[in-house]
């Protein structure tokens, strides 16, 4: 039992890091990673999306079942996770405003968020428990937090480097994940048992 | 609708071309390029779900409230890519196997829910489809130039460059490559301009 899960929080966050190993979740990590609050605020909101919606969907997947209407998976995830992200809108606004102006546009565009709508399939494509669904969904978002804080690290001290015109914005943040990547695929085959 | 506007829209894919020049849809784009037939895959399935909401979305934009409209467009493409998933699986399902997992993606890819707003909502049906095609075929072609490089050099025995790490890379090399390459003709076409 602990073993399982121990594997799970490893592999999500280091050796199948949503990031770095299976590529979702690239535009706010692109989008939100130049600063390094804004960087955190990003990811722990990003994790609670994805904690919260993942558990939903894993019950709506079993009444979906029960009612043999599968093939509407993608339909009503999509509309579960946006109506997560509007209500974590409406709580940040009041809560914590200026988190909420830091985040921007960035915050409604959670529901296309592919780490989101992706972490909610794997769970329910590997038949995951409540328990294995919380710690999965838990580890997946700590593992996007992570990368996130990573690269807003690199790209604050890159922001005051002289960087050829062609290279300035964009490609020069995607090479910096290459080599972040390339870090990461240290870890892969790497297990504890 | 004027016939250099229609122009100006087919030339989309280029001048605006969603991968390297707009950068949406970044995700898959990394990931499922690993090889070309994926990468023809994954493109070839993203742009038919492109010109179908477009389609749907321009048809219907006089009708959707403004308000609601951001829903609306989410549940219209994820139909779409409903469909696309139960065809794929019934008739490629091979290819449907390597790519499975991005399919019930492609509802959150950028592109889609980017052209739906920006542009399918504001112009005409045919306009919104020729936006469509043209930006599918930029997608596609993206993902192949990808996919070409990055399977080439795995071949060579540059494993690695398979890897999400190629990926990274090679994407960042060819952005900075277009934007060099843009930045020369626009000084051109400047250049020729003032002469």
């Amino acid at each position: 039992m602990w073993v399982t899960v121990i594997s799970i929080v490893i592999s999500g966050i280091i050796t199948d890091n949503i990031i770095f190993s299976q590529t979702l979740g690239i535009c706010p990590f692109l989008g939100v990673s130049k600063k390094l609050d804004s960087a955190v605020g990003m990811g722990l909101a990003v994790t609670f999306v994805i904690v919260l919606s993942s558990i939903v969907c894993h019950y709506l997947y079993m009444l979906l079942e029960l009612l043999s209407i599968t093939y509407l998976q993608t339909i009503l995830f999509i509309l579960i996770i946006a109506a997560l992200v509007q209500l974590l809108d409406i709580v940040l606004k009041k809560a914590s405003p200026s988190l909420y102006t830091s985040l921007g546009v960035y915050l409604a565009l959670i529901t296309t968020n592919c780490a989101v709508l992706g972490t909610a399939n794997t769970v329910v494509q590997n038949g995951y428990g409540l328990l294995e669904t919380f710690v999965s969904a838990l580890s997946v978002g700590l593992g996007f937090t992570l990368a996130l804080i990573l690269m807003a690290g690199v790209r604050e001290k890159v922001g005051r480097s002289a960087i050829p015109k062609p290279f300035q914005g964009f490609p020069i943040a995607l090479i910096i994940a290459g080599i972040l990547a390339m870090a990461f695929y240290g870890f892969s085959n790497f297990s504890l048992f | 609708m004027s016939k250099n506007s229609l122009k100006q829209t087919a030339l989309g894919g280029i001048f605006n071309n969603p991968v390297f020049v707009l950068v949406l849809g970044m995700c898959p784009t990394i990931a499922q390029s690993r090889d070309v037939i994926s990468a023809l895959g994954l493109g070839c399935a993203t742009a038919v779900v492109l010109v179908f909401s477009n389609l749907a979305i321009s048809l219907l934009r006089k009708v959707i409230p403004d308000k609601v409209r951001l829903p609306a467009y989410i549940v219209i493409i994820a139909t779409f890519v409903t469909i696309v998933q139960m065809v794929m699986s019934g008739f490629l399902p091979d290819l449907y196997a390597s790519v499975s997992k991005f399919i019930p993606l492609i509802v959150v890819n950028c592109i889609i829910l980017g052209r739906a707003e920006s542009f399918a909502s504001k112009n005409g049906v045919l306009e919104s489809v020729v936006d469509g095609l043209s930006m599918g075929i930029g997608f596609i072609a993206s993902m192949c130039l990808l996919g070409a490089i990055r399977q080439g050099l795995g071949m060579l025995g540059l494993k690695i460059f398979v890897q999400p790490i190629g990926g990274f890379m090679v994407l960042g090399f060819i952005m900075a490559l277009f934007n060099f390459v843009m930045h020369l003709y626009h000084r051109r076409k400047k250049t020729l301009m003032e002469a």
